[in-house]
């Protein structure tokens, strides 16, 4: 049990620092981000999609904030799927979270996971603007 | 010897370690400070934010914190082995899916106890199944209907299960093809 305890509480603390700086680093550039999201969409159908899933890749911030984030672009005038591809890459990529996700999943599966999560971030969003239209 | 293997083999007192983690956060203090320089409330906004995250978060790392001893005491390598290892079959792939959608808590909590696991046998492509899902969130379904519509909503969310489970097989085959 104590064995249990201590290994648990060992991961625990080590988790702790990395988790407090990535969270100094979300808080300080998220707002500076958070004024240029509407400025940085072209209106191009083929360049948005792209430019809102790379903004979604740098961004983070619970679900919640991506959705309401990806409610104010879409009042903007920014399409929709762009707007996916934003919230898709917000939620599923984190590349401020990588040096922790490296730490304790390894470097090799943070990066490929991230690597293939962009890139189904702009499948999921042509998949469903595309399933939409049918309706 | 070779500079490599010197730098493989010197060992160094526990107590004088710093970790990777500590340096990182050592390292955003020192941005903080010099940008506190420049813009005294944005650094102030920050802090609070930072502070506020982390309260919030506090309860559900407790949680891990107790799941995490629990894994320890109880789940033993071959019984993770079996039902999220090489050859859990199916049932891994279902068992990753269902977890991913409804264990709560964001990732970055997670990967403390997801490390554990993977110590314990669970494979790389389970594992991003299990994160990938963590898109499924239900109790977030009323906003996402609120601003994108009740349709989006449901078929997103099919999209990210099903895709998922090619998204764990193509993590899968990039890391074991790098480890190799």
């Amino acid at each position: 049990m104590k064995e249990a305890i201590l290994k648990s509480l060992k991961n625990i603390l080590v988790s702790i620092p990395i988790m407090f700086g990535i969270l100094m680093l979300i808080n300080l550039i998220n707002p500076i981000l958070s004024n240029y999201y509407s400025k940085i969409f072209t209106d191009n159908f083929f360049l948005d999609p792209l430019i809102g899933a790379i903004a979604g890749s740098i961004s983070f911030g619970i679900p919640i904030t991506a959705y309401i984030a990806g409610g104010e672009l879409l009042e903007d005038g920014v399409s929709l799927l762009a707007v996916t591809a934003f919230v898709m890459s917000w939620t599923t990529v984190g590349v401020a979270m990588i040096p922790l996700e490296s730490k304790f999943l390894g470097r090799r599966f943070a990066l490929s996971r991230n690597f293939v999560n962009f890139f189904f971030a702009l499948i999921i969003s042509v998949l469903t603007i595309s399933i939409l239209k049918l309706f | 010897m070779n500079k490599k293997n010197i730098k493989n083999n010197t060992k160094y007192p526990e107590g004088k370690k710093i970790s990777g983690g500590m340096k990182f956060f050592l390292f955003m203090i020192f941005i903080y400070f010099i940008v506190y320089l420049f813009s005294k409330y944005l650094i102030i906004d920050a802090l609070a934010n930072t502070v506020m995250t982390f309260i919030k978060i506090l309860p559900t790392l407790g949680l891990v914190f107790i799941i995490m001893i629990i894994s320890n005491l109880y789940i033993k390598k071959g019984k993770i082995q079996k039902h999220l290892g090489y050859e859990s079959g199916l049932r891994g792939w279902i068992f990753a899916i269902l977890a991913g959608i409804f264990i709560a808590g964001a990732p970055y909590i997670l990967f403390p106890l997801l490390g554990d696991l993977k110590k314990q046998g669970m494979k790389d492509s389970l594992m991003a199944v299990f994160l990938y899902n963590r898109n499924v969130k239900i109790p977030f379904f009323p906003i996402s209907i609120l601003y994108f519509g009740l349709a989006y909503t449901i078929i997103i969310s099919l999209l990210i299960v099903i895709l998922s489970v090619f998204n764990g097989i193509l993590v899968g085959k990039m890391t074991s093809r790098i480890k190799t």
